[in-house]
């Protein structure tokens, strides 16, 4: 049992050992978040479950303005509580996290549930010392004293590789490069041992050298302390190999969701396909453009009318404009999509009337990221408007 | 941090010399004659002469100047034309009362701002802000003099808590002399609640979006600790520069409230010694409160490096 902060035993909170009942760590059912604008009412979360294992990996991908930085803080509860309507269960290691108090809320913060965030320059105090940074935490939820939390800060910083760490500990976040600063980031988020940790974008602001670095520090910690993950990106590639199931969010739903290795082998939403087309792959040749996703991601205020990828969507046909599909499994019962013609094995279930609009990947090499599925990914994706398959083959009605 | 205090002290120290010479010369650009004034009937061209030669009054201005200067260091400012009392012991008996009123109004500002400023600023435009920022807009536009009758009228007058009028010295009764000061601190320090307030308010208000302070929150932090251990600090610039400047002006700035209370500061001296052309005690006021403005704005300088470290180091 990790019992763990006292503060006069009020409203103390108790959180049951790892694994002990075989449930997930984290269950979040149908959560919806909305803020009041001037505009009107933004759906920035709408009706979004999903569940992590203890230990585990969840990716959560999606352009910027999808809503998956609103899902991270809405699971966590970090939004202000002014001119934001939110519906839906967040449970974690036991507890409902959307029934508690905000007392209650700041033993969870930072003890069992913490986060990373994108910018370590803007997110990390300017005026105080990094040590500092991570000792209050410590001194917070691990009741330790003045010079316990010191040797800990100390510790902290070495193990996410800081050089001379007793001497980085008296240094300001501006004395120190971007990686560096992430590292203080991930040290911080680290630092009374959580559950689960919520990284939104944690490399996005770094150079890409710098990316992988962090990515494997923050795996290997992650394995070592046997914490669960949210890595939220806009990069499918970063999840890729990082990743045991992935989120796949569009204009704050989710529009598929499956183990990594099926998401990447077996692509059901033309959205997510668009996303890997959107990777640039070392094999194309240079001066290529790059697959950008045509138009913009839609307005969260008047969502359009039936499927939202419809607008941008290569594939679209009638039925998509008219009506919204459902999130549905098809053949595994982990893989969910929510589309009414599934692409399968990379192409269309039905023809569609506006195929030329979308221009036909140069290289139908297969997807260079996750290596181990690359040869499940099928090396001819014919043109779409050739595929004469049935409609609903392969695909379950819900 | 040391070499940038080197910096802004060798800057304090060539202002110095500059208001120096600025202050030197006021004497000189005045019109009239001296020797004319002190001679009277007896103004003879060979009066005259000797009394230039015993007044140094022949000398190259620069010798003047550093003849001068000395006198000054030595604490020698001359003496009041009307009555001969030196301007130093003028400003002995002026500068302690100007710095007792700046020291019990400024803190009773941001005894007043600092807090409230730190609890509006979390819900900015709801009720409690807004009658705050209504409120110190109006302390704003209350000026000294109309604020010392009311205080006086309510205060004094009606509630006798305290004197309506009158300075005792502190060394004389500590007591006393607070208890007389507490009305005419009052006075002043509405309008810099009013600046302190507001400035610290919207400095807040943009800190409080910064990401640092929702890390802050997602660490598990309180809102108290928040507010005072990771918001405050990084939103005191502008409170820092506004004080410097408030309390710049209040040195001999007070006239109107010691003229309504009836206690002889320097700007009270300093109003007196202008209708009277009371050159040299010009001259000596102008120096003390002139160079005294020079030291707060190095101590303000010296403040910002403690606030941001990155003002010296970056």
């Amino acid at each position: 049992m990790r019992l763990r902060r006292s503060k006069g035993g009020r409203g103390k909170l108790e959180f049951a050992d790892a694994g002990v009942n075989g449930e997930p760590l984290l269950v979040v059912e149908d959560l919806h978040t909305s803020f009041r604008t001037g505009r009107g009412t933004v759906h920035a979360v709408d009706g979004v479950s999903l569940t992590v294992g203890r230990g585990q990996t969840l990716g959560i991908v999606g352009e910027s303005g999808s809503g998956k930085t609103v899902l991270a803080r809405s699971i966590m509860g970090l939004l202000p509580a002014q001119d934001v309507i939110k519906s839906g269960t967040v449970h974690f290691a036991g507890h409902e996290l959307t029934a508690m108090t905000p007392e209650e809320l700041r033993q969870v913060w930072g003890a069992e549930l913490s986060m990373i965030f994108q910018d370590p320059m803007t997110a990390l105090n300017p005026v105080k010392r990094i040590g500092r940074q991570i000792t209050e935490t410590l001194r917070l939820h691990l009741n330790m004293d003045r010079s316990e939390a010191d040797a800990t800060a100390v510790e902290l910083l070495r193990s996410v590789g800081i050089p001379s760490p007793e001497v980085r500990v008296r240094w300001y976040p501006f004395q120190l490069s971007g990686g560096m600063r992430q590292r203080v980031m991930i040290a911080i988020a680290l630092a009374c041992a959580p559950r689960l940790v919520m990284a939104d974008e944690p490399t996005t602001g770094l150079d890409v050298t710098v990316q992988a670095q962090i990515l494997d520090l923050l795996r290997e910690l992650q394995r070592e302390r046997h914490m669960a993950v949210i890595l939220v990106t806009h990069d499918l590639g970063v999840v890729a190999t990082r990743a045991d199931d992935i989120v796949v969010m569009y204009a704050g739903r989710i529009v598929e969701q499956a183990p990594a290795h099926t998401l990447f082998n077996d692509t059901h939403m033309p959205y997510t396909r668009a996303l890997m087309d959107s990777i640039p792959r070392l094999a194309d040749p240079s001066g290529m453009r790059l697959h950008a996703i045509a138009g913009r991601p839609p307005d969260l205020i008047h969502p359009p009318k039936g499927c939202r990828f419809s607008p941008r969507c290569p594939y679209v046909r009638d039925k998509c404009r008219e009506s919204e599909p459902p999130l549905r499994t098809a053949g595994s019962r982990d893989h969910l999509f929510a589309c009414w013609f599934p692409l399968v094995n990379g192409v269309p279930t039905a023809p569609s009337g506006r195929v030329e609009a979308r221009p036909a990947p140069v290289s139908p090499a297969p997807r260079p990221v996750p290596d181990s599925f690359a040869d499940a990914v099928p090396p001819d994706r014919a043109p779409p408007g050739d595929a004469a398959v049935n409609p609903e083959a392969g695909v379950q009605s819900p | 941090m040391a070499k940038y205090l080197l910096r802004r002290f060798i800057q304090l120290v060539v202002v110095s010399f500059i208001i120096s010479v600025l202050a030197f010369l006021l004497v000189h650009l005045l019109p009239g004659d001296p020797t004319a004034v002190i001679l009277g009937p007896n103004d003879t061209p060979q009066n005259k002469a000797i009394l230039l030669h015993q007044l140094g009054l022949n000398k190259p201005l620069w010798n003047q100047y550093t003849i001068w200067l000395t006198a000054v260091f030595h604490g020698n400012l001359g003496q009041s034309y009307l009555n001969r009392e030196s301007v130093t012991h003028i400003l002995a008996t002026g500068f302690p009362i100007d710095l007792e009123l700046i020291i019990i109004s400024q803190v009773i500002a941001f005894a007043v701002a600092i807090p409230l400023a730190l609890v509006t600023s979390r819900r900015p435009n709801r009720p409690v802000d807004n009658v705050a920022t209504t409120g110190t807009f109006g302390m704003l536009a209350l000026p000294p003099f109309v604020i010392a009758p009311i205080l006086v009228a309510v205060f004094a007058v009606g509630l006798h808590w305290f004197p309506a009028t009158g300075y005792v010295p502190f060394s004389q009764n500590p007591a006393s002399n607070i208890h007389g000061m507490i009305l005419p601190s009052l006075a002043i320090t509405a309008g810099s609640i009013a600046v302190y307030y507001r400035l610290l308010r919207s400095d807040l208000i943009s800190t409080l979006q910064e990401d640092f302070i929702t890390m802050a929150r997602s660490k598990g932090l309180s809102s108290r600790f928040i507010m005072w251990r990771h918001a405050f600090r990084p939103s005191t610039f502008s409170l820092l520069a506004g004080a410097g400047v408030n309390i710049g002006a209040l040195i001999a700035g007070t006239f109107i409230v010691e003229y309504l209370f009836a206690i002889n500061g320097l700007g009270y001296s300093l109003v007196a010694a202008v209708n009277q052309r009371d050159y040299l005690v010009v001259q000596g006021i102008s120096l003390v409160v002139a160079i005294a403005y020079v030291v707060i704005q190095f101590f303000i300088d010296f403040l910002f490096t403690v606030v941001d470290p990155r003002v010296t180091r970056g």
